[in-house]
């Protein structure tokens, strides 16, 4: 690692009245792995488009290549050599992977196409993905391989800068072992990269160097070997990891919800469970087990091939609509926030009330929604939830991450579903966020509500959870209480699908 | 594996050409298969495969152009009075002349289509709905609201089944729509404007980022799309050999329909020039072969329509199975 390969000093940026970032400094060296991690609104993507020129600062001074430096343009910025991948991948479905990586830049004679090939896979080998057939279309792949495509696009440009925006928050563990490969094989070609991510402990993992953002400033920075866990969250929230978790205590019920012999093939095998009122009940299990679709079937997205679903006493048929299981009080939350769980075009108000305007109309058939009514249900979840925004009238798409999943968590407290099925609910979200819905899950189930927790993150599960069962390959593990399961046990029954005997569990801990 | 691809997207309306063959050839008197016959269903796709070559690479760039049918009619008009004022023997070249400048007004309005969407950001639907009036609004005022009368030119023998040089086979008209689906294909296929094309229709923003000049592509593309649809025009007026402000009315639904039997998707990022080409012969012999066996005009409608549909409906299958 040598000098600095970018320079920020005393970065300003408002729209309007909200003051995004009030003097910024950051310093990335060249090759270095640097991690700029920070809560939603703390300032990070406004930093970053800024650097990569799709924003334009209101002060400040950038430093590049030991050079001043000010991108009009993202293409600008691409061309010198600073290339921003961001969460929705830029990447054209229908054109082939080497269509896609030269995208721009194709080579040509006067207008005529010459075959890129050599230049793509040696670029995809430089990345250890030579065995990606460069004729391919793009759709095809999966989330993780469309990722390296726009990273060998960035390479092909002769990147010196690559910052990448939550690259991890839709692959899977694999996918993220490869993606480290890869980031550790550009940082050692000199590649400086940014990396912002919420998944703290791949943060960890990963950056040499790290800055925190805090209300648009620089509240920490240094080396990540240097420093523990507990000081970077320190600095991001004011808070400490044992805060993470609030636990309240609360009374279980009587059985609420039961499931017997589900199944609904190829993803979901066989699951079968019951669920009582106040439990929050967890399942875990690797990406692609069938977690969300056991959720799906429960609540008439998915067809079920046999089994059936009794909430409180009734039967539901196999292939029921959602509205049957809306009326017999189940409500789910979607793992798809932008595409399923809300319009995001629509303001804040109509997400949160989309499942009850039945109960807040006149007259129904003719349903003359009743404006009053509605807006004071509103404003009072978004008091009981903290929603931030200007109003309840905000454009939903408008919201920070944790916001916007506040809003669909209104939506099921709104409908008073007394089952809540929550699929990935702090998926995506900051810290803060985080621990805010954690302590909502907890006062539905005080209220009496049964939750059932998917998520692929296993302390959350451990902190948040009264019971839980791991899914593997489509097959759901009986359910124990948290404190009768530890991390290993959950990942030999997501891995293995069974406990794995003690004698040999000496072996594997050996690998 | 290009080979495969390309061979991939065409077995469709490929397929479906040869199907529907097959049906007329049974149902059909047989004077549907007489090489008459034949040299005039081709003929009778010129105009709307001339369309549709140009209307592809609108559809691929996931927009659409509504006013192809006003500015064809428009062009007749334009054709026919340049023809007519510049006396009765204009020769060999004057005709070459008014066919080059109505192409070159039909570029003119795609251009404007083209400016208004891209450049003013306004939905490319509205736009062409509004150039659709405006043209065959332009095209009445020309003519006076009454056809156009030409001399007689070379021009009028474009379009002949029995072409007058009788090695050539078919029309003239014909062998120019074959070179124009080839280049087409070849612009789309094998030079960084076709690339651009696919990947604007396929995701714009992706596009921009990668520093193609989106405005200035758009523009071109409906600049081109003008001047396939003011040689479209031109056929029309061959067939027609008069001018006629009326011509053509509804004719950009058969020229959409063409391009998206052939594969296209008005989402974008997909569609075929070689594929446009069949969808535009398979709605001409549709509908020759129908008046051979006599079926009225209005069901020839609901078939179009049905066989649009199916094969959308078809499309959508096939990708879904795909993913």
């Amino acid at each position: 690692m040598q000098e600095a390969i970018l320079r920020m000093r005393g970065i300003r940026k408002s729209f309007g009245a909200v003051q995004a970032l009030c003097g910024v400094d950051l310093d990335v060296r060249a090759g270095e792995v640097h991690a700029l991690v920070g809560e939603n609104g703390a300032g990070k993507s406004t930093l970053m488009k800024i650097v990569s020129g799709a924003l334009s600062p209101d002060a400040g001074a950038i430093d590049y290549a030991g050079k001043p430096f000010a991108p009009r343009s993202p293409a600008h910025a691409r061309r010198s050599g600073i290339v921003m991948i961001y969460q929705e991948l830029m990447l054209a479905p229908h054109l082939s992977v080497a269509e896609n990586i030269t995208l721009g830049v194709e080579p040509q004679r006067f207008g005529w196409l010459r075959d890129p090939l050599t230049e793509v896979k040696r670029t995809l080998e430089l990345l250890g993905h030579g065995h990606i057939d460069p004729a391919t279309p793009v759709r095809t792949l999966g989330v993780g391989e469309q990722q390296i495509v726009e990273i060998a696009r960035a390479l092909l440009l002769d990147a010196r800068l690559i910052i990448m925006d939550e690259p991890t928050s839709s692959l899977s563990a694999q996918d993220v072992d490869a993606l480290f490969s890869v980031i550790r094989a550009l940082s050692a070609r000199g590649v400086a990269i940014v990396y912002i991510s919420h998944f703290l402990e791949e943060v960890r993992r990963l950056a040499d160097g790290y800055t925190v953002l805090r209300d648009g400033m620089s509240a920490a920075s240094g080396r990540m070997a240097d420093t523990s866990l507990d000081e970077i969250i320190r600095a991001m929230v004011g808070r400490t990891l044992s805060d993470m978790f609030p636990r309240r205590e609360h009374t279980i019920g009587d059985t609420v919800l039961s499931a017997g012999d589900l199944s609904s093939p190829p993803s979901l095998e066989r699951a079968g469970f019951s669920l009582r009122r106040g439990e929050i009940f967890g399942i875990a299990g690797l990406i692609g087990s069938g977690r969300t679709e056991l959720l799906r079937c429960l609540y008439g997205l998915r067809k079920v091939k046999s089994g059936n679903v009794l909430p409180r006493g009734k039967t539901l048929p196999g292939h029921h609509a959602p509205r049957r299981s809306l009326d017999a009080g189940m409500d789910m939350l979607s793992e798809n926030r932008k595409e399923e769980g809300l319009a995001v075009s629509l303001p804040l108000r109509d997400n949160m009330t989309l499942s009850s305007l039945r109960r807040l109309s006149w007259l129904w058939p003719l349903s003359i929604i009743r404006g009053r009514r509605e807006r004071e249900s509103v404003s009072h979840q978004c008091t009981a939830l903290g929603i931030r925004s200007s109003g309840i009238m905000q454009k939903t798409g408008d919201l920070s991450g944790g916001n916007q999943q506040k809003v669909a968590l209104g939506r099921i407290l709104i409908d008073e579903s007394e089952v809540l099925l929550l699929d990935e609910p702090t998926r995506g979200i900051d810290v803060g966020s985080k621990v805010e819905i954690y302590r909502l899950i907890g006062d539905c189930a005080c209220a009496g509500k049964a939750i059932i927790m998917v998520s692929s993150h296993l302390p959350e599960l451990l902190g948040v959870c009264d019971t839980l069962a791991v899914m593997h390959r489509g097959v759901l593990s009986p359910k124990k209480l948290v404190s009768e399961w530890t991390p290993e046990s959950v990942m030999q029954w997501a891995t293995a699908g069974k406990p794995v005997p003690r004698e040999t569990s000496g072996i594997i801990a050996g690998d | 594996m290009k080979k495969l691809r390309t061979i991939a997207r065409l077995i469709g309306p490929f397929a479906g050409l040869i199907f529907v063959f097959m049906i007329f050839r049974i149902i059909a008197p047989s004077a549907f298969y007489s090489a008459y016959n034949l040299k005039t269903i081709v003929t009778q796709s010129v105009i709307t495969g001339v369309g549709a070559m140009g209307m592809t690479l609108v559809i691929i760039a996931g927009g659409i152009d509504l006013s192809v049918g006003s500015v064809i009619a428009l062009c007749t008009v334009i054709v026919a009075r340049l023809l007519a004022s510049w006396g009765d023997a204009p020769g060999a070249l004057l005709p070459l002349c008014a066919a080059t400048i109505a192409v070159g007004c039909g570029g003119l309005c795609g251009f404007v289509n083209g400016y208004l969407s891209a450049g003013l950001r306004i939905v490319p639907f509205i736009v062409t709905l509004g150039t659709m009036q405006i043209a065959r609004g332009a095209a009445k005022w020309l003519g006076r609201e009454q056809t156009v009368l030409a001399p007689s030119t070379w021009l009028n023998s474009c379009m002949d089944v029995d072409p007058a040089p009788a090695w050539l086979v078919v029309a003239p008209g014909v062998w120019m729509l074959i070179a124009l689906a080839a280049a087409m294909a070849l612009v789309l296929r094998r030079t960084v404007f076709g690339r651009h094309v696919f990947a604007l229709g396929s995701n714009e923003a992706a596009a921009r980022l990668c520093g193609i000049d989106v405005v200035k592509t758009r523009v071109l593309i409906y600049a081109l799309c003008g001047a396939c649809t003011g040689l479209a025009g031109l056929m029309q007026f061959a067939n027609l050999t008069v001018g006629d402000p009326t011509a053509a009315g509804g004719m950009e639904l058969d020229i959409i329909a063409a391009v998206v039997i052939g594969g296209g998707s008005l989402a974008g990022g997909e569609g075929s020039a070689l594929g446009s080409l069949l969808g535009a012969v398979l709605m001409a012999m549709l509908r020759n072969g129908c008046n051979l066996v006599g079926i009225p005009n209005y069901v020839q409608n609901i078939l179009i329509g049905a066989i649009i549909i199916a094969a959308v409906a078809l499309d959508r299958y096939k990708q879904r199975a795909r993913a």
